[in-house]
């Protein structure tokens, strides 16, 4: 299998006297969908918040590439290849795709901003993700659909060369056709060799898409399993806290 | 992996595509300056039935230059309204930039262009204390501004005691709206602005076909700049004749009209093609988006604010040219018709849609009123409800257009 993208070891986040995360293992791989599971307060969004250096662990060791690494801040983490998209998506409305996707980020040509070169690149990028929903790169973000908002959000993650990816409920507002279209591009970004990590709650979309998923349980790590040795009961066994397994690498 | 045909650029297809996909933008929401154009149209086709002068050559001359302070004040404001932010303040920045400059020019005896400069960074210093109460500590932009809008004419009497006018006897300056151009230099500004819009098109044609992309057909460039041709032709040629008495010729492209020009494209190119112009939309469109796409948000807001507030400080000079004299209560009124122009025009209050090229027309608009009622004898009190109704008539217009395009209901 070779060395996992990132892999946690004993990681601890408390705030205050409230231990959040209590010693959480976690690996996540290239070229896979790694779902992260869990009921809420269970530590997820801390997990996240971690590993894109917004909220730092407090203990614990990360390991990027089998290199230990201290990740102190978002921009750190976006240097390294880490990007995440969160559920708000964070995109202007009054900008159109390709504005969206290269902002903070312009390409300039003679101090100007390099229209051509940008348009060009955010096409690219799409086609890379076979992204057929959208109209037109020049598409004003206002009008477009939840759906298509999610698939301008992870390819601007693509642009950025990312090397892995979290996506955080990235099909809670979607409809069934649009779900469907996140959770192809979502696959198709594993297929072109980035790692994914894929916060949700909804376990069918976790076994349509995830080639692994990790269940968190109150701030530990209950149980890694592939998705096809495992089933629907067992999972939410693990979330709900009714079964648990000891000795999780 | 590839799609077999690419994401389209909006640049594809015959003129008629693009036609069709404009008119689809525009019952989508996004209509820019068009019920500005619609209402500038409307407003000269009545005035012109109405008045027998409105329509003559000094009238236009008269109309343009009375338009000019307000376009600049409004191309001012189109920096802090794009931030969906406001300066109530502009109007008598720009008085007390004049002041400033009475102050050492007059009273001192400093230099004119020195004077000038410093009254410049007088309105940039104005523009820092707003920005730095917006951006740092977080102060509605509308109470600092408020707060400076009575600051500012307390400023303004204790530079120039109460009650004080001085007359402004530099000649070059009172020449900014009292004197016109040669005319040959009409036609050379002329040349230029077409020339460089075929230019600019053309390079940007040639830098889309570079990195293989494709182009809009040729023929809409060639319309775009004809009509720029057609357009300035008109007016230059209008404003070419001798509109004076028989004895002393009055003739010419006004001098205040290429310093208007220079002012809307270099502001136009700014927010069009540069980095920081980029910035400017994308605070005003989502702050927080913008935030952690790396932008320095409070930076953007605070240089916005320092824009905002030495062009009004040029538009106080355009005011004190045309009057030919620097008071002590300036500037009190303009501010509300600068942003009733550029809300006119198409700016939006919500922040982050808008043009300078917007608020020129807005500015046009407002003025055409004015001018037009005066001409046709109508009392002021008209003046000010009509203005005011044409004010909310494009408020509604914008408001609408948000919801229509749904970016009122996403932003919550």
């Amino acid at each position: 299998m070779g060395t996992p993208l990132i892999e946690l070891t004993n990681v601890i986040k408390n705030f205050g006297p409230v231990d959040v995360l209590k010693g959480v293992n976690f690996t996540v791989e290239e070229g896979k969908v790694t779902a992260l599971v869990g009921d809420n307060g269970a530590g997820k969004s801390t997990l996240i918040k971690g590993l894109s250096g917004v909220q730092p662990f407090d203990g614990g060791k990360v390991m990027f590439r089998g290199e230990e690494v201290n990740v102190r801040s978002p921009r750190q983490a976006s240097a390294m290849g880490i990007e995440v998209v969160y559920q708000d998506l964070a995109l202007c409305e009054n900008l159109d795709i390709v504005q969206n996707m290269f902002l903070g980020r312009e390409e300039k040509f003679g101090g100007t901003l390099d229209e051509a070169a940008m348009e060009f690149a955010a096409q690219k990028a799409l086609q890379s993700l076979s992204v057929r929903t959208v109209k037109s790169v020049r598409q004003k973000v206002s009008s477009l659909s939840g759906g298509q908002r999610q698939t301008v959000a992870i390819a601007r993650s693509v642009l950025r060369n990312a090397k892995m990816v979290i996506l955080d409920e990235p099909t809670a507002a979607l409809g069934v056709a649009q779900t469907e279209q996140v959770l192809n591009l979502v696959r198709r970004l594993a297929d072109n060799g980035i790692a994914v990590l894929i916060i949700s709650h909804n376990l069918a979309d976790v076994f349509e898409v995830a080639d692994n998923v990790s269940v968190l349980y109150l701030g530990q790590m209950v149980a890694h399993l592939k998705v096809k040795n495992t089933n629907r009961d067992e999972v939410v066994a693990y979330i709900t806290g009714s079964k648990s397994m000891t000795g999780v690498a | 992996m590839s799609a077999p045909t690419p994401i389209s650029t909006g640049h594809e297809g015959t003129v008629r595509d693009q036609f069709r996909s404009y008119i689809q933008r525009v019952r989508g929401g996004d209509m820019g300056s068009l019920p500005a154009i619609l209402a500038l149209v409307v407003l000269a086709a009545l005035f012109a039935s109405l008045s027998p002068y409105f329509l003559t050559t000094g009238n236009i001359a008269n109309l343009f230059v009375q338009a000019s302070e307000l376009t600049v004040l409004a191309c001012a404001l189109v920096f802090v309204l794009l931030l969906a932010e406001i300066d109530l303040s502009a109007g008598v920045t720009a008085g007390s930039g004049m002041a400033v400059f009475q102050v050492l020019f007059g009273v001192l005896g400093w230099n004119w262009i020195v004077a000038l400069l410093l009254a410049l960074a007088a309105g940039a210093v104005i523009g820092a204390v707003i920005g730095f109460f917006v951006s740092r500590i977080g102060v509605p932009s509308f109470v600092v501004t408020l707060g400076l809008f009575l600051g500012l004419q307390g400023f303004m009497l204790l530079l120039l005691g109460d009650g004080g006018i001085y007359r402004l006897e530099q000649p070059e300056l009172k020449a900014i709206m009292n004197s016109n151009m040669p005319v040959w230099a009409g036609w050379a500004m002329l040349a230029i602005a077409v020339f460089g819009s075929f230019g600019l098109g053309l390079s940007d044609r040639m830098r889309r076909t570079k990195v293989g992309l494709p182009t809009r057909p040729f023929i809409m460039l060639i319309f775009k700049v004809a009509a720029i041709a057609i357009l300035g032709g008109l007016v230059v040629l209008l404003l070419s004749v001798n509109r004076g008495q028989a004895l002393l010729a009055i003739e010419g492209v006004p001098i205040v009209i290429p310093i208007v020009l220079i002012i809307l494209v270099v502001g136009t190119f700014v927010l069009d093609r540069t980095v920081f112009g980029r910035y400017i939309y994308a605070v005003g469109g989502n702050p927080e988006a913008a935030r952690r796409a790396g932008i320095k948000v409070a930076q953007i807001r605070l240089y916005a604010f320092i824009i905002c507030s030495t062009l009004a400080v040029v538009s106080g000079l355009l005011h004190a040219s045309r009057i030919g004299s620097i008071e002590s209560t300036a500037g009190r009124t303009i501010v509300l018709e600068g942003v009733a122009a550029a809300v006119v025009g198409g700016v939006s209050l919500f922040g982050g849609r808008g043009r300078l090229a917007y608020a020129a027309v807005g500015a046009l608009v407002i003025s055409i009123i004015d001018n037009g009622l005066g001409l046709i004898g109508l009392p002021a009190g008209a003046n000010f409800l009509i203005t005011g109704g044409v004010l909310v008539a494009a408020a509604t217009i914008d408001a609408l257009s948000r919801r229509r395009s749904g970016v009122s209901i996403m932003r919550t």
